[in-house]
């Protein structure tokens, strides 16, 4: 009997020690890679990485909260948000990106078999309900060749609260000032027109269902579901496709100008070859974690994610981030300490 | 004796009048649990009234009157959504209440006369298995069978004809306030149906055999029958339009999620439930969940009234209608 108890005893801290695993969640967006990655590196080390995709404000409020080790968002925290984290956590919070993604817009015209193009001041106006037919003069003069009908265009917005509404918002902010009053930009906003659709598949097939229809997509819905997107002209005035390199170029050339704490807005990027709507999605970890072997592990990820994860991204339509960015994120894993000491120094 | 058994308990000297243990520890046992439910429906308004405090605080009356949903500039106004749950719960027994009361007539009246009692037993766990279906999956159909059929279809034909009349006014999205009230109403079918058949059953059976002497039609004795169970159909309708108020993920896919008021079955709308289902996970401030929470208290009031009402009617209806066929 007594042998027993004191193997039981035994075995019970043993298990303890090895199913130590980190608890995280957040944004729905990247959960494919990020299953992906935490599966490979289970496989790796060991390490069992908990992830619920709760949505990026679900990931804001919990790491906030203290009950997950850390979070995910499309969405950076903004200054408020950092203080009240700062007042509960005792410490700062860090924004790592990972991956990047693209929003696009999706339509379904009868009769429009090809990709056709729009222009940063004719979204917003559709969005804002003043283009309200597909052969409106200004649609007509960028399409030339294009068979647009004289067809009500129907707009589909996200009726659930998202990242990819924030970055869609975004960069209606940066490109029309009316917007920006009226409306502004947010995970939800006051949409002017249009119906709602629950998540990323309700927008794609909303779109697909209801002939003459309008909506935005993250780029790998669009390429899974088989639908025809737009090319929007940049800011250096192309027409350029959403593929997983014009969303890298957006970003690289919008590195130099991202902010210390890298919560940086990527669209609308300068070069020649950069789609304008894309964003990069953050991962949320405290800078100080008290426990040591928790710090250690999350660390150890964080270095995995930048040498070895980032090779997964492509095949899951996902862009990778440019070196310039991945350079900064390795800054900032290096600043992460656990009680006063580097991690990073530790491993 | 009996004077004596109601004070005893399990201590009385008398051995006579001892109870046992166990009758007394299963009275309080019982009585616990079933007291447990009160206190949960307590600590659920208690919860709701003090997480929507501060946009009670901060809006007051208005937010039942403001029609602007605004998460950006922080105004919340839950008018659309109210007016969204109610007209879609109407519009649903509008075309429910024809369908249910004929069946429930049929399957009470005409049927016996000359189907097989299997066939009708059949036929009316048909019926009920319409409540049997999850309601997602009545959702999903509605996206994506029931509103592409409306919008190449009905909606359509609907415009060209009766396009000037302020109800069918709006371009054919497909989805919108028609395949929400549509399926709501078959959602209620099945309760409006089995609760209005048994009241029609419990008509004593004299009263339809004294008017049928007297020379009244069928029909006529029909209406006489439905006359007299009245209150007891009323208390199923109003039942079945308190489980389509408190409906969610079948009305989210189809009723377009649009903050607005409309008097045209062709525009989207809102409801509450709808609401709190898509925006509660990505509320981040304070201010936005706590208004989210007091839609949900909102819904919670409407709903629980409406329930209580139908209750009362069916269960007065059930007690007259026993009375009057003694």
């Amino acid at each position: 009997m007594k042998k027993l108890a004191i193997l039981a005893l035994i075995a019970l801290s043993c298990t303890g020690a090895m199913a130590q695993q980190l608890n995280a969640a957040g944004a729905t967006f990247p959960y494919v890679i990020y299953s992906k990655w935490f599966d490979q590196y289970k496989q790796k080390t060991g390490v069992a990485i908990n992830y619920q995709s709760i949505g990026s404000g679900g990931g804001i409020k919990q790491v906030t909260e203290g009950t997950v080790d850390f979070g995910a968002s499309d969405g950076p925290m903004n200054d408020t948000m950092m203080k009240v984290f700062h007042d509960k956590q005792g410490t700062e919070i860090v924004h790592i990106p990972t991956v990047m993604g693209a929003v696009v817009l999706t339509y379904n015209v009868p009769g429009v078999n090809q990709s056709i193009k729009l222009a940063p001041d004719i979204i917003p106006d559709i969005y804002l309900g003043v283009i309200t037919k597909w052969n409106d003069p200004r649609l007509a003069a960028i399409n030339p060749g294009v068979n647009l009908p004289d067809m009500p265009i129907i707009v589909v917005h996200r009726s659930d609260g998202s990242g990819t509404t924030y970055i869609f918002t975004d960069y209606f902010c940066k490109v029309s000032g009316f917007w920006k009053d009226k409306v502004g930009k947010g995970n939800s906003v006051n949409w002017p027109t249009g119906i709602g659709a629950k998540g990323n598949e309700g927008v794609a097939g909303q779109v697909k269902q209801l002939s003459g229809s309008i909506g935005y997509v993250e780029l790998a819905y669009a390429i899974q579901n088989n639908l025809y997107y737009a090319d929007v002209k940049n800011k250096s005035g192309n027409y350029v496709k959403a593929s997983l390199e014009s969303v890298t170029a957006d970003a690289a050339d919008m590195a130099k100008d991202i902010p210390n704490d890298l919560r940086a807005s990527i669209t609308d990027g300068p070069g020649a070859n950069d789609y304008p709507i894309c964003s990069m999605t953050w991962l949320l970890v405290p800078k100080e974690i008290k426990d040591a072997t928790k710090a250690k592990q999350l660390v150890g990820f964080l270095e995995w994610v930048y040498s070895d994860g980032e090779q997964y991204a492509a095949g899951l339509n996902y862009a990778p981030l440019p070196a310039a960015v991945v350079k900064l994120c390795k800054e900032k894993i290096a600043m992460i300490t656990s009680n006063g000491k580097s991690v990073m120094k530790m491993r | 004796m009996e004077a004596a058994s109601k004070t005893a308990s399990f201590r009385s000297p008398l051995k006579q009048e001892r109870k046992r243990f166990g009758d007394d520890f299963f009275k309080y046992f019982t009585m616990g649990i079933a007291s447990l439910v009160l206190v949960i429906i307590v600590l659920v308004v208690y919860q709701l009234v003090t997480s929507s405090s501060l946009s009670i605080a901060k809006f007051g009356l208005g937010f039942i009157t403001s029609s602007t949903w605004d998460p950006v500039a922080e105004t919340f106004g839950a008018l659309p959504m109210i007016w969204g749950t109610v007209i879609s719960s109407m519009l649903g027994l509008v075309i429910a209440l024809p369908l249910s009361l004929g069946v429930a007539i049929f399957l009470a009246e005409l049927a016996p006369l000359f189907m097989k009692s299997w066939m009708i037993t059949t036929f009316s766990f048909l019926v009920e298995l319409l409540a049997a279906i999850p309601s997602i999956v009545y959702g999903l159909w509605g996206m994506f069978v029931l509103a592409p059929w409306l919008q190449t279809t009905i909606q359509p034909w609907l415009i060209a004809h009766f396009g000037a009349i302020f109800l069918f006014k709006g371009l054919p999205y497909g989805i919108g306030m028609m395949p929400a009230a549509i399926i709501l109403s078959i959602m209620m079918i099945p309760i409006i149906t089995s609760i209005s058949r048994d009241v029609i059953n419990m008509v004593p059976y004299t009263l339809k055999e004294g008017a049928l002497a007297l020379g009244a039609t069928r029909w006529e004795a029909i209406m006489m029958v439905l006359g007299t169970a009245r209150s007891g159909v009323l208390g199923a309708v109003i039942l079945g339009m308190g489980r389509a108020l408190g409906e969610t993920m079948a009305v989210t896919l189809v009723i377009g999620n649009t903050p607005q008021i409309s008097t045209s079955i062709m525009q989207p709308a809102t409801t509450m439930a709808s609401v709190l289902a898509n925006e509660f996970t990505e509320a981040t401030s304070d201010l936005y969940i706590s208004s989210l929470i007091e839609v949900g208290l909102i819904l919670f009031i409407i709903t629980i009234v409406v329930n209580v009402a139908a209750r009362l009617l069916v269960w007065q209806a059930s007690k007259n209608l026993v009375t009057q066929s003694r």
